[in-house]
């Protein structure tokens, strides 16, 4: 599918997806459709992203995005989601792990730099760090004595 | 006794640690492997060993900076690491390299990938229990750690990439000394099969070990030789061809054996397609600038930016988001041992326990590239 009909069909599933245009397709959607969504992504014939290259964490101060980087194999078309999680004190969102296995070890990655908690995680447990530790990748996170800073 | 009762489990399955400091990890990774007598039913890694935040400190460093923490992931890929790195600034500033820089970032690159494999088929003997090949892979890989030496001032953490190009030309003996170079190392090829591939107990220890399916290959996100002995094609420099890749002929092996035995094909393979790289190139390094020109201070607009290459171990993808300061906002590195160690658990699964070493040494994992 190009761009345009990705769009169109992304519409279809959540009609308030905001969309982004850099070198792929962004959309933007709330973390709590997000599982079902991307479930609909890899099992649609038409769109059948098998491939999860990339999941990764950001911290934009007032809210996360979890962002799944998806192409697939057999269409051959990239498309961006950025699950959008705006409680930071508690941010939750249902892991993806069913879906894609690549997800387990990027989700603990996350888990451990960011604290976001994936339910439904097969073992979700600090993988670099030891449960004393905050959550480095957090903008609002200092450590007087390890920090490097500009 | 003590220790022996706690390290069995309520089904009588045994629990060890395998690592930190396992010769045949290679690094610093700790394996919980749980055991029911010889046989594995599962293996956990536990990483952090060597993690130092690369991500984190990226954030307080400038764009010029970054890109030389990155030689310090898959230290015997620094050269793809840093090319990762330049491209993804380049491509936010728009910034077009001359057509030198191009090219010797392609022969640094295929440089960089036959000495990484030379010395994976080394330590891969020395897994299984053969010393040679290590002799045979150091005497190869260290003509090429010299030609590195002589352009680039180090060994193996190379920092020889700039945003715009390369940091300085290439040493006037560099043409000359890498025909050298694949002159012997055409004459020594045959020698790696010689001692390896034909040998009946290295065939008896890697064929049908480590199994593999294309689906589950795919799902875990497997890049680089572990996905092509999967039958899956990936080859980043064939799918998105970068920095002049498009212009060269060269084949991606493919193998569909899946197992521990395919994975070594595909790397011997490699090495030969490497060398047919650096032979169209060699004669052929355009004349011109190296480095295109830059501003001191850069900053890239703000904007989200994915790049990715073929390093020696898979798919490395660099995702920098821009604010457009002059340092990076987030930066985050899809690692391509870090997507393969996932699959070592369904790999591993069913096999004996000696064979999680032949598995662990073709999967050719560097370990500060999966902690970072």
């Amino acid at each position: 599918m190009i761009n345009e009909e990705l769009k169109q069909f992304i519409s279809q599933q959540i009609p308030e997806a905001v969309f982004e245009e850099t070198q792929f397709l962004n959309a933007v959607i709330d973390s709590s459709k997000a599982h079902a969504f991307l479930k609909t992504l890899r099992e649609n014939p038409d769109t059948q992203f098998d491939y999860l290259f990339c999941e990764s964490g950001v911290d934009w101060k007032d809210f996360f995005y979890v962002v799944y980087h998806l192409s697939s194999n057999s269409h051959k078309h990239i498309l961006v989601v950025k699950a959008k999680i705006s409680d930071r004190v508690d941010p939750k969102i249902a892991s993806v792990a069913d879906i894609w296995k690549t997800a387990e070890m990027h989700e603990l990655e996350i888990f451990d730099l960011f604290g976001i908690k994936f339910t439904n995680h097969p073992n979700l447990r600090r993988l670099f760090l030891d449960d004393t530790w905050g959550f480095p990748l957090r903008k609002d996170y200092t450590d007087e004595t390890n920090m490097v800073s500009l | 006794m003590e220790i022996e009762q706690q390290a069995i489990t309520e089904t009588g399955d045994f629990v060890i640690n395998m690592g930190p400091q396992h010769p045949s990890t290679h690094g610093v990774l700790h394996l919980k492997v749980t055991l029911n007598g010889e046989t594995i039913k599962n293996v956990e890694p536990h990483l952090g060993y060597i993690h130092r935040s690369i991500e984190k400190m990226s954030e307080a460093a400038s764009y010029r900076n970054f890109i030389y923490l990155t030689s310090r992931m898959d230290y015997l890929s620094a050269h793809m690491n840093n090319q990762a790195c330049s491209m993804a600034v380049e491509k936010g500033l728009q910034l077009e390299i001359p057509q030198r820089a191009k090219v010797i970032r392609m022969l640094m690159s295929e440089l960089t990938r036959l000495a990484s494999h030379q010395l994976w088929w080394g330590a891969l003997g020395l897994d299984l229990g053969a010393i040679t090949p290590y002799f045979l892979g150091f005497r190869d890989r260290e003509e090429i750690l010299d030609i590195f030496e002589e352009t680039c001032g180090a060994r193996l953490t190379m920092n020889y990439n700039v945003p715009g190009g390369l940091m300085y030309d290439i040493h006037p003996n560099f043409v000359g000394r890498v025909k050298t170079f694949l002159k012997n190392f055409k004459e020594h090829l045959p020698e790696y099969n010689q001692l390896l591939t034909g040998n009946i107990i290295f065939e008896e220890r890697t064929k049908g070990v480590g199994i593999l399916t294309p689906e589950d290959a795919l799902s875990f996100g497997c890049t680089g030789a572990v996905a092509r002995a999967s039958g899956i094609s990936c080859d980043v420099r064939k799918w998105y061809p970068y920095d002049g890749y498009e212009t060269v002929q060269f084949e991606e092996p493919i193998e569909t054996g899946c197992d521990c035995y395919s994975r070594y094909s595909v790397r011997i393979k490699e090495m030969e397609q490497s060398v047919k790289i650096i032979e169209q190139l060699i004669d052929n390094i355009p004349e011109g600038e190296f480095q295109a020109k830059t501003k001191v201070v850069l900053k890239v607009p703000k904007g989200e930016y994915y790049v990715r290459v073929e390093t020696a171990r898979g798919d490395l993808g660099v995702y920098l988001v821009s604010d457009g300061t002059a340092s990076p906002y987030r930066i985050k590195y899809r690692s391509p041992g870090f997507s393969n160690l996932s699959a070592l658990n369904t790999m591993a699964k069913g096999n004996k326990i000696g064979d999680l070493v032949a598995i662990m040494a073709t999967l050719d994992l560097v370990i500060p590239d999966i902690d970072r």
